[in-house]
């Protein structure tokens, strides 16, 4: 798929109206850019952070439980302790990223005031507000957040997110709700390109989205920030597959730490990642790497993540 | 100037300094693996993460023939953890990262802070008449420059756009502007090749 020049939509963004990228949105933007083409770990702990970054990995997220332990033990999963999130950034020099309940402002000013790098508005902790996401323009630190579907990721962009990941299904080892995911931003990004312009009208409404942002895809053929792929990785192929679908660097949660044999794992995801078209290199890289995690299939979980944010 | 501009495409910003390339008429492909080196006369390091990369040159086999290619006088320009790839001394780096020495400075790591401290601002470019605006990403500082080596442009005291023979470095992101004046200078010194 076409993934050539989707840095346009920064530069074009820093000239369309009402969105300007400048002040801290370009700078949070152009560190999205950085981690394109990396693999961003789930961490629980500095022992793991140190072999996520001995692995390639390009930046770490740091929570207490990676989502396939939250999803066993249910109740009410929150913000990380800012202790064991400290503990973390003092082992690496690589970007490191928490997690902030959806519409929890508080607990992002927290997690700003930590100096986190980035902050993800995330689907996996218990939303804080029914309605409405984080005003992520209210904050110097960049957002990243979730979307099943183009109209999810252009509300997040237009709430500030400088950052869009697809969604999947976290937990679950099964990397089939982000393919859906991945597919339906892309093909619709698709469709609108062929779009006229009174179309656009029509898909602004249908997507719950700015008619702007809508526009100015139907002109550039690209979201307006970077899109990576979340929910479900847990193979080099699976890698691989993602980013062949169009996802420009991927996040990988349980997939890790969940396995038989974490660190080469690491390592082989992060070289899919990189050399995701040349299927000799992921056919080298995909042997002898042990059990990966069990996983789950759709049909046995009972709270689809996927369906928490609006 | 004629001949293939390549881009280190392991890790990071490469598509942003492909568009800027293009937009200058310039020739370019992706760089992953040592077959592809064999098609570029120059070499761009993009910004990105400088110890993800420094694996991946490892495991792609791309190390060797970069070095090699340095050593013969390959024009190359790094950007952010691309100018960490090219410079001499890394300071608080990974014991285990990998640098090519081309260029004779000490670069420092993440020396402005984490992403909050992240900035823009203008700077003043020698060779070029008006100011640059200059992108700073968790950008690396140089601590300590060599006699052989030009200073381009500096923020404050610190010196932010370098040059030795044909190896050029930036702390900073020209690629994340629409302004191709600094990638100009870069194709301006393959004519002295």
């Amino acid at each position: 798929m076409g993934r050539e020049g989707s840095v346009g939509t920064l530069i074009a963004m820093t000239t369309s109206k009402g969105n300007s990228a400048s002040g801290p949105m370009k700078v949070n933007r152009g560190l999205a850019e950085m981690l394109k083409g990396g693999v961003i770990m789930d961490v629980v702990n500095p022992e793991q952070a140190k072999i996520a970054e001995d692995a390639g990995a390009t930046a770490v997220m740091a929570l207490e439980r990676v989502p396939a332990d939250i999803r066993r033990d249910g109740g009410v999963a929150r913000m990380s302790d800012p202790e064991m999130i400290e503990g973390i950034k003092a082992v690496v020099t690589i970007p490191v990223m928490a997690k902030a309940r959806i519409g929890h402002f508080v607990e992002a000013q927290i997690l700003e005031a930590l100096g986190v790098d980035f902050i993800d508005e995330s689907e996996v902790l218990t939303p804080a507000d029914e309605t409405h996401h984080i005003d992520k323009f209210a904050f110097t630190s960049p957002f990243v957040c979730g979307a099943t579907n183009l109209g999810e990721a252009l509300r997040r962009i237009s709430e500030g997110a400088a950052l869009i990941r697809s969604k999947g299904e976290a937990g679950t080892g099964n990397v089939v709700e982000a393919v859906r995911h991945l597919r339906s931003i892309f093909g619709d990004i698709r469709r609108i390109t062929q779009a006229d312009s009174a179309e656009l009208f029509d898909w602004a409404k249908k997507l719950g989205a700015p008619l702007p942002l809508v526009q100015e895809i139907a002109e550039t053929g690209k979201l307006q920030v970077p899109i990576f792929c979340a929910g479900g990785i847990a193979t080099p192929a699976d890698a691989a597959l993602a980013m062949q679908l169009g996802a420009e660097a991927v996040f990988v949660g349980s997939g890790i730490f969940k396995s038989d044999d974490p660190s080469p794992r690491a390592k082989a995801i992060v070289q899919a990642t990189a050399h995701f078209r040349d299927a000799h290199v992921l056919a080298k890289v995909s042997r002898n790497l042990g059990a990966p995690m069990t996983g789950i299939g759709m049909d046995k979980i009972n709270e689809r993540y996927a369906d928490r944010g609006w | 100037m004629s001949g293939v501009v390549g881009v280190l495409a392991l890790q990071g910003a490469f598509e942003a300094h492909q568009l800027v390339l293009r937009d200058l008429g310039v020739k370019t492909v992706q760089v992953r693996t040592p077959a592809e080196l064999e098609l570029v006369d120059a070499l761009v390091m993009p910004g990105g993460e400088s110890t993800t990369m420094s694996h991946l040159l490892v495991t792609s086999g791309l190390f060797e023939g970069i070095d090699s290619r340095l050593k013969q006088g390959m024009p190359v320009f790094g950007t952010c953890a691309g100018m960490i790839l090219l410079a001499k001394g890394v300071l608080d780096g990974r014991s285990d990262q990998k640098s090519f020495g081309a260029i004779d400075i000490d670069v420092k790591r993440n020396a402005y802070g984490r992403q909050i401290d992240s900035f823009e601002t203008d700077i003043e470019v020698d060779g070029l008449v008006e100011d640059f605006h200059a992108v700073f990403i968790r950008a690396p500082q140089i601590s300590r420059c060599g006699e052989g080596v030009t200073v381009l442009a500096r923020h404050g005291q610190d010196i932010v756009l370098a040059r030795q023979g044909t190896v050029m470095v930036a702390a900073f992101h020209p690629e994340l502007t629409s302004d191709n004046r600094i990638h100009s200078l870069f194709t301006g010194l393959l004519q002295e090749v």
